[in-house]
């Protein structure tokens, strides 16, 4: 069902704040109001937040200019329309320079008041839609597809297929750079919660001091620096899927808070009383021995416990190495795209240099080197050359590559290069289609 | 029961057969009801209008029976304290509700009288305002008679019905 919008009406007149409050009410509105800007900023405070606000701009005591600058302190974004009598236009012009949605003079036609109603609406609707797009266009530079068609990497798949549709909290674990926010977006771009947000927190790199308030959220004034009320992590989850990063360096204090979330979904603001409760996902990730940490004392026993319903393991490259080819051409196709350049080969030399490498910083490391190559090489095929020194150097030489594992590599290039097409491929490789389906058979090579 | 009181004697085109051609739209029982009170007590001297809320708040006082609803009919110019005007004021999801014709009128706009536009616009100004005290607020579908109108054009796109979603909210209700 539709949340019903809110609107706080402040005027110092009981009958004008009576018949607004008729007049919304009617118009489908959640209404409260306040006699006077304290009133107004204590409503704010236990019954906040508001879609809209009516402000008389003539009050004894905090005038509405000033409950104007405090409400705008506490919600930068809140749609303010000012009450004003035809004789204080001045002022209503200096509340609308102060950042008033619109000024309404009394007694208001009733079609003003709606439309002025409507478009504070409009524009607040828009600028949370704007916040939203954006944190969507993000999300959608940041997702990449899983790649892989290993044994190892179709099994991540499936993990991943298995769960997305359930609720249950997810521990990703793999060594640095091997994909496990991939794994976490997966998983939620699969889930029933896919229309809400997902939220990423790394844990590993907030300083403990920030963390708490990054995922809990604070009021005004709850610390030094703190002047505007900031929702946190958990509470932008509401709906979607929290993914805590390196949840192995969450600290002890913060661990303790975090089981409790888990178990009621409800929290507080940094210093605020209101109890607010989010209903999210979690989906987390480690590099490290989560055990070992819980053997050590560091991470909580009932937290492990807690989060430890289903556990994907995300395999390090240096165990698929049949998939770097595969992930190679698709960061060289994503570099060229952002780099406006044309899309290059990549040299049989340079694939084989890759393929001997043992990608201790896995994925990350093998997309950054492409990045690289995209960037130094001219507009030849990506040549051994152009690939980091430390790739180069560890890497054996191709030509201590078995002469099986060569052709293997280049069955594979060109098939893929044709489509799949095993008639074309073959001819290209100048073996009849039998041949190729046995070599294609031997290695494990499937039909497209 | 629904209790419409022609205020003072007032009577629109048609008046005296308005509660069964209301009985068509409202699910209820109606009845007419003679209320008479001096208005001019709620008659605001700056404003040249009369205060919807006190007479419908007098109004009350009038209601035969705490279980029923009643819902005032008048000719005179009605305002609450903030707008410039209103064509009816009801309680939501309370007792009463009181609608005007002075500005259901075509000669309010310079427009040659027309009695049946009269009676149709007060017909669905009344079904409107009962429907506020029934619970329901103001619908999206500018067909239904709970859309909300502040001219009497948007009076005349509705009809004396309610949509489907506002019945179901009623036999919800």
């Amino acid at each position: 069902m539709k949340r019903k919008k809110k609107i706080l009406i402040v005027d110092d007149e009981l009958s004008v704040r009576s018949s607004l409050e008729e007049w919304f009410l009617e118009d489908g509105f959640e209404v409260e109001t306040a006699e006077n800007g304290e009133a107004a900023l204590r409503t704010m405070h236990n019954a906040g937040p508001f879609d809209v606000f009516v402000i008389d701009i003539r009050m004894p005591g905090m005038d509405g200019i000033t409950l104007q600058k405090r409400v705008k302190e506490v919600d930068k974004d809140a749609a303010i329309i000012i009450l004003t009598a035809f004789a204080s236009v001045d002022t209503a012009v200096e509340a609308l320079k102060l950042g008033a949605f619109d000024y309404i003079t009394k007694p208001v036609d009733p079609d003003d008041l709606s439309h002025a109603v409507r478009n504070a609406l409009r524009q607040r609707e828009l600028s949370e839609e704007n916040v939203r797009l954006r944190d969507k266009v993000t999300e959608m530079g940041l997702a990449s597809p899983i790649i892989g068609e290993s044994a190892k990497m179709r099994q991540v798949t499936e993990m991943i297929d298995a769960v997305a549709e359930t609720d249950a909290t997810v521990v990703i674990r793999g060594e640095s750079g091997t994909g496990k926010e991939l794994v976490a977006r997966a998983i939620h771009a699969r889930s029933p919660r896919r229309f809400f947000p997902i939220v990423a927190v790394n844990c590993g790199s907030i300083p403990d001091t920030l963390l708490e308030s990054e995922l809990f959220g604070h009021e005004k004034g709850a610390f030094t620096g703190a002047q505007y009320r900031r929702k946190g992590k958990l509470e932008l989850a509401n709906g979607g899927t929290l993914f805590l990063d390196e949840i192995g360096d969450i600290p002890a204090q913060m661990q303790i808070d975090l089981l409790r979330v888990l178990e009621t979904k409800r929290f507080t603001r940094l210093g605020g009383n209101q109890e607010i409760t989010s209903d999210f996902r979690l989906v987390c990730a480690t590099n490290q021995d989560l055990e070992g940490l819980m053997k050590e004392g560091t991470f909580r026993e009932d937290l492990y416990y807690r989060i430890n319903v289903f556990t994907v393991d995300v395999p390090p490259l240096r165990e698929r190495p049949e998939d770097i080819p595969l992930l190679a051409r698709f960061f060289v196709e994503k570099y060229a795209r952002a780099m406006a350049k044309p899309v290059k080969e990549i040299s049989a030399e340079a694939e084989a240099v890759l393929l001997d490498y043992d990608w201790p910083g896995n994925v990350r490391e093998l997309e950054n080197a492409i990045e690289r190559a995209l960037v130094i090489g001219n507009d030849r095929d990506v040549q051994p050359v152009d690939l980091p020194f430390r790739v180069e150097r560890e890497a054996k030489r191709p030509d201590a590559l078995a002469l099986t594992a060569v052709e293997e590599m280049h069955i594979r290039r060109v098939l893929r290069e044709r489509g799949g097409n095993v008639t074309h491929a073959a001819r290209a490789l100048g073996v009849d289609r039998g041949t190729l389906y046995n070599k294609m058979k031997r290695y494990g090579i499937e039909r497209e | 029961m629904i209790y419409v009181a022609l205020l003072n004697g007032y009577m629109p085109p048609g008046g005296d057969g308005l509660a069964p051609r209301l009985a068509e739209s409202v699910p209820s029982r109606l009845e007419h009801l003679p209320v008479n009170f001096d208005l001019s007590a709620y008659y605001s001297p700056e404003r040249g209008q009369y205060n919807a809320t006190l007479i419908l708040a007098h109004l009350l006082r009038h209601l035969p029976d705490s279980n029923a609803k009643i819902v005032g009919l008048t000719n005179v110019d009605l305002f609450i304290p903030v707008l410039t005007f209103v064509f009816g004021q009801a309680q939501l999801n309370g007792p009463g509700a009181v609608v005007s014709t002075y500005r259901l009128r075509n000669e309010y706009y310079g427009l040659p009288a027309s009695p049946s536009l009269l009676y149709d616009r007060t017909v669905k100004e009344i079904v409107h305002e009962l429907g506020h005290t029934l619970g329901l607020v103001h619908c999206r579908d500018y067909s239904c008679v709970m859309h909300a109108s502040t001219y009497v054009e948007e009076v005349d796109l509705k009809e004396a019905r309610f949509c489907s979603d506002c019945s179901a909210e009623l036999s919800d209700g």
